[in-house]
């Protein structure tokens, strides 16, 4: 992803916003009404609507989480939830309207489709602007579009997987999302059939005041296997933006999902989202989940092990930069036995930048013979930065395997006095070690995000030695 | 900035956490020498290194060092190294994550020798076997999980990559077996002559025998007590330190 740098901050080269062009806009805040004219908009059946509305119910019932990061900056009423900004769907990129066109070449997205992707969406705000899927596949039955899509063409299948693995009252965020969610991805790979290039969406927001609830849905049939990578970014904007997806996935017996994501939204993005997947007997689930940007992130990537011998596998890096918390982590629910899942966790604090790993393992009484493998490493960059754990563990059956190892560390002095007695300065020495730290996560990455990945980290890194 | 270059030091002293270990060391290694700083335990030769290489924990209280003809003192690590100076550590420090062939690649950038991938790799290649190291190594993190062995031969191709104009060797040759001593002595000398000054410290004489210095400095209790010719570290082998050490201080200036 070859990306265009024209920076307004330091440290965040993507903070640039295009002029809104938007054609439609609810007014700001959250209603009935609100919810209604979403749905309305969307021409969606009349159970779509009665599970919006039961949902914008939750919401509103619910308290807001106070456990984890601080949200008491998030004000419900000044957000637009849904901004839609072009009128139609394209498949090429000469339809997509110039200025958008333009943001996502910055961001090098068709180039990258052109390279090394099976397929690719684009979504802008509240809709998907541009989506396509390389044609073998979708000769093949491979189904790829945004959820509206999925919703529309195929509703038997969405119907059947829809808000099963996420509830709309599962928590506060998920239940908003079922309200007012738009977009996002819908992914069916047929049994038997293997995606061996990645499907990427990538993720916009370019509104002032925008709340984007895009809503991601992924079933892989029997034996099947695919990778779907997201990544995202968003102007800086003085006021705050809210980011909160529901991403649902269900692998059946012997299938294997792997869900990367590059999450760098500008400082002012509050990122809140539920990820959960199902694995079925002998399904993998693997979460490769990267946090670099937001004002704040909470997420825990979660796999229910519902079948025999089915794994979870769950790696995970986060950086905050001052002013930031990345509150993350995961969940495995053993429900069947000779489960296994492997967490591996790593996380870089600097300046006042606080990385928290919360962690939940439960064992059902009837699953016997789990094996299970946390590893969360912290490394801190000053004396200023922080670094929590939670790990919170439920074992009901005594028949279980469990490794647990955290790890706080600061960056040597002898280590930085090694690299630069090498000829590189202190602020590469640090990128360098950092990068490292990061290696086990990196090499989980096709390599062109590596580099991005690698790239970006060394931008977050300037400044850092005072 | 290439060829060997001298290395000047005068009355040098040197604090380490407050205490006083390099007390007026006056050393000078003449472009593309080589010379051995010999000396028992404690003495402060592995002080002396990374004082000259600038490690934070060292605090110079005075005295001056210049490298090619600048202050040495005034400048951060990465600079001393990019003027051309180097150190072999004695405990190279791991650093997870971080391969060899990716650490080069920045110490060479970051020096301005960077060059085309392939010719980088060549010599890489080159390097490696000179020193017997296998290929594998390319991607291993460096100093992690090394062996002594290991550690040491990766100190000597950093050095054959990087190829500065004065090399310090603190304490290469200690953990290593007469076969690997040999391959990282041979190293070493091939590089050394013009383009290349070595200061060698160490307790053992036979480092030496590969080494052959133009000259020998004995270091006692932070200060050069004697120096002399390739003979002194030979008979240092025969009688120990102690006789010289007891002939210095029979020879220095009654307080």
């Amino acid at each position: 992803m070859a990306i265009q740098a024209r920076e307004l901050t330091k440290d965040y080269q993507f903070g640039f916003h295009d002029k809104d062009i938007s054609v439609f806009r609810t007014k700001k805040g959250l209603s009935p009404e609100v919810v209604a004219s979403i749905s309305q908009h969307k021409n969606e059946p009349e159970w779509m609507l009665k599970f919006r509305l039961k949902a914008l119910d939750h919401f509103l019932k619910r308290p807001m989480p106070t456990w984890g990061a601080d949200l008491s900056g998030i004000d419900f009423n000044n957000i637009y939830y849904y901004v839609k900004p072009v009128e139609e769907q394209s498949r090429s990129w000469d339809d997509v309207p110039e200025s958008i066109k333009n943001t996502f070449d910055r961001l090098g997205i068709p180039e990258a489709e052109r390279k090394f992707l099976a397929g690719v969406s684009a979504q802008y705000d509240s809709e998907v602007v541009y989506h396509n899927i390389r044609e073998d596949l979708e000769k093949q039955g491979v189904l790829f579009s945004d959820c509206d899509t999925g919703l529309r063409e195929h509703e038997d299948i969405f119907r059947k997987y829809f808000g099963t693995v996420i509830p709309p009252n599962d928590n506060k965020f998920a239940a908003l999302n079922s309200a007012v969610w738009s977009g996002g991805s819908f992914v069916y790979v047929p049994a038997g059939l293997h995606v061996d290039i990645p499907l990427q969406a990538y993720f916009r927001i370019n509104s002032d005041n925008m709340g984007q609830f895009e809503r991601t849905l992924i079933i892989a049939e029997e034996g099947s296997s695919v990778h779907y990578i997201e990544g995202c970014t968003a102007p800086n904007y003085s006021s705050d933006s809210l980011h909160s997806a529901v991403v649902e996935l269900i692998a059946h017996p012997s299938a294997r999902i792997r869900y990367t994501t590059i999450q760098n939204w500008s400082d002012n993005v509050y990122n809140l989202v539920t990820k959960r997947a199902i694995a079925h007997t002998r399904a993998t689930v693997e979460w490769i989940d990267g946090n670099l940007g937001s004002k704040v992130t909470m997420k825990y990537p979660s796999v229910y092990l519902m079948g025999e011998h089915a794994h979870a596998e769950v790696m995970s890096a986060a950086f905050a930069g001052s002013g930031q918390h990345q509150d993350a982590g995961s969940k495995a629910i053993h429900v069947a036995p000779n489960t296994t899942s492997n967490i591996v966790s790593r996380s870089i604090s600097k300046g006042s930048g606080r990385t928290s790993y919360r962690g939940h393992i439960k064992v059902l009484p009837k699953a016997h013979n789990v094996k299970v493998n946390v590893r969360c490493d912290a490394l801190l960059l000053d004396e200023e930065s922080r670094s929590d754990t939670y790990p919170y563990m439920d074992v009901d059956n005594p028949d279980v395997t469990i490794g647990h190892e955290a790890t706080v560390s600061k960056v040597g002095e002898d280590q930085i006095f090694y690299l630069t007695s090498r000829g590189v300065n202190e602020q590469e020495a640090t990128a360098l070690i950092v990068n490292g730290f990061f290696e086990p996560f990196v090499k989980e990455l096709p390599m062109e995000y590596a580099v991005e990945l690698n790239r970006l980290l060394a931008l977050s890194m300037e400044g850092a030695i005072g | 900035m290439s060829g060997a270059a001298e290395l000047d030091i005068r009355g040098l002293h040197a604090t380490v956490e407050d205490k006083e270990i390099l007390k007026g060391i006056d050393l000078r290694v003449q472009q593309g020498q080589v010379h051995a700083l010999m000396g028992p335990n404690g003495s402060g030769k592995s002080t002396l290194a990374y004082t000259l290489m600038g490690h934070p924990k060292y605090h110079v209280t005075s005295g001056q060092v210049t490298f090619d003809g600048q202050d040495l003192l005034s400048l951060t690590a990465d600079a001393r190294a990019r003027l051309g100076l180097f150190l072999c550590f004695q405990y190279p420090t791991p650093i997870p994550g971080v391969t060899t062939v990716n650490f080069l690649r920045a110490a060479l950038r970051a020096q301005g020798k960077e060059m085309p991938a392939r010719e980088f790799l060549n010599r890489l290649s080159t390097e490696m076997a000179e020193l017997k190291i296998d290929e594998s190594f390319r991607q291993r993190y460096i100093n992690e999980g090394f062996s002594g062995g290991e550690k040491k031969r990766s100190e000597i191709l950093q050095l054959a990559m990087l190829r500065p104009r004065l090399a310090i060797l603190d304490e290469t040759d200690s953990g290593l077996d007469v076969d690997a001593l040999r391959t990282v002595a041979e190293g070493v000398t091939r590089l050394a002559g013009p383009d290349m000054g070595v200061l060698v410290i160490t307790h053992y004489p036979r480092i030496l025998e590969y080494l052959q210095p133009d000259v020998v400095h004995v270091l006692h209790d932070g200060r050069v007590v004697t120096s002399g010719g390739a003979e002194l570290a030979q008979r240092i082998e025969r009688e120990g330190y102690e006789p010289i050490l007891g002939a210095a201080a029979a020879a220095a200036p009654v307080a």
